[in-house]
């Protein structure tokens, strides 16, 4: 007779699996030895590592801070952005580039809404390669490079994952807009060739994002689009901590006169 | 034969002939096979431009999905136009402008203040032609993505700066699109007045589809 013929055993088979720690898995309550100074544990709001070709999602608060790590140096996180509140305003990555006069995020860069709100700063930045252009892997992209691209095989593609994460907020198919790569980057040569730059990095490479209003969070972590190996990714630690709002002297804020128009909007819009 | 210049070369039936008038929307059903010509009458008239597909309208342009696949921010011809899904909508058949643009995005009243200052809030931008254009079709705001700007001249210098400068176009050059699907084409003929786009003056432009 099977360990689970029968309901009880099935409990005890099931049970019985508690406390099994593996690489990719959240953390609850979250825990994490190396907060930066000054954070209280306490204030630890999220701490999960994301599997190669996994996804998460989550609603964070103004002021948190977003904190990606990319452990094993080949992550590639796929990023969407909307605002909590009202989900139809999300991240415009071409109002992002264009408003700042620039193709490439890097620290100090703002993620824009299609409102003219900041959404998201990137307050820290150790990697410096960043994509803004190419978007996530589709099903047919991975069926063209590795011959499958099925949430359900073994070559899951980044967009299926942002979709999947977006409907466990509520959200749909129409919701999933145009995203960012972090730690992934590409140039733009002259002709407009796009030009990647996609590893792999050192392990650890780290990337803070500061919250400038409520947000739903949605990542994937699948491999970029251009990637020409086969299908390699490794997994991506993300922790999230409570922190204050941005100040009216923030140094992000006031460098230029775009960015500081985009925090008297999202100011603006909260004024209650 | 036509000898009505903004016709030449372009092969098949006219079956829908129209002039946008500066400022305005536009929305028109492409049956695959067919050919739009947009004509830049005046020249240096950005068109902003979206797809969906008819059958399916979750499924729309892409312009991460159509610049990753040909590797080039560029639309030129030969571009493939491709959804979010990855498949073929519209293929730029001819054109007689280098390139187009797809980063730019489309104007708003709020990346307007952004870009500008609050006081040109209340100017007309392309996002409001886009969305009283989808409204009729029963799409909404979440509905709009990165769209095309033919006749828009987008550079990217080495260290990343980019922007909309003088554009690349003239009057009567023109752009030819084959529809690969049945597509709902969702077009601002773009009023900005605060940058290069349309040379600092919105003018009308011509579409035509033959099939």
């Amino acid at each position: 007779m099977s360990g689970t013929a029968n309901p009880g055993a099935a409990r005890d088979h099931a049970r019985a699996m508690a406390g099994t720690v593996v690489e990719a898995m959240p953390i609850l309550p979250p825990r994490a030895d190396d907060l930066p100074a000054g954070v209280a544990p306490h204030d630890l709001i999220w701490e999960e590592t994301i599997a190669a070709g996994g996804y998460a999602s989550r609603v964070v608060a103004r002021g948190t801070r977003l904190r990606l790590v990319d452990v094993g140096g080949d992550a590639c996180a796929s990023l969407l952005l909307f605002n909590a509140a009202m989900p139809t305003e999300r991240l415009n990555v071409a109002d992002t580039v264009k408003v700042q006069w620039n193709a490439y995020l890097g620290e100090g860069s703002l993620l824009l809404s299609d409102m003219g709100r900041a959404l998201a700063s990137l307050e820290r930045d150790e990697a410096g390669t960043h994509d803004a252009f190419c978007g996530p892997s589709n099903e047919a992209s991975n069926r063209r490079r590795y011959g499958e691209g099925r949430n359900s095989g073994d070559f899951p593609n980044a967009r299926d994952r942002l979709i999947l994460g977006g409907a466990k907020q509520g959200l749909t198919r129409r919701d999933v807009h145009p995203s960012v790569t972090l730690f992934k980057g590409v140039r733009i040569a002259p002709d407009g060739a796009v030009e990647p730059d996609l590893g792999p990095f050192a392990p650890g490479r780290t990337v803070v994002l500061r919250a400038e209003m409520d947000l739903v969070v949605v990542l994937a972590n699948c491999p970029h689009v251009l990637d020409p190996r086969g299908w390699s990714v490794t997994p991506l630690r993300v922790t999230a901590w409570r922190g204050p709002v941005t100040s009216e002297d923030d140094t992000i804020r006031t460098s230029t006169p775009e960015r500081t128009r985009a925090f008297l909007n999202t100011e603006d819009y909260l004024r209650r | 034969m036509s000898d009505d210049p903004h016709l030449a070369g372009l092969a098949g039936t006219i079956v829908h002939d129209e002039i946008v008038p500066a400022r305005a929307p536009w929305r028109h059903l492409v049956r695959a096979g067919e050919t739009l010509r947009i004509v830049d009458t005046h020249g240096n008239q950005a068109v902003d431009f979206l797809l969906y597909a008819a059958a399916d309208d979750a499924e729309r342009y892409s312009a991460q999905d159509t610049i990753a696949a040909q590797a080039n921010i560029f639309l030129r011809e030969g571009t493939m136009l491709l959804s979010n899904e990855g498949r073929a909508m519209m293929t730029i058949a001819a054109t007689s402008v280098d390139y187009h643009d797809t980063i730019g995005g489309a104007c708003s009243c709020e990346s307007n203040t952004l870009r500008y200052g609050h006081h040109t809030k209340a100017q007309h931008a392309c996002v409001d032609n886009f969305l009283e254009a989808n409204l009729r079709d029963g799409r909404g705001k979440r509905d709009m993505v990165s769209n095309i700007n033919f006749f828009m001249n987008v550079p990217v210098e080495a260290d990343g700066t980019l922007g909309i400068v003088d554009g690349i176009s003239a009057p009567g050059l023109t752009v030819d699109l084959r529809a690969d699907m049945d597509v709902i084409v969702v077009v601002s003929n773009c009023p900005q007045i605060n940058n290069p786009c349309n040379g600092f003056d919105p003018t009308p432009v011509r579409m035509v589809v033959a099939a």
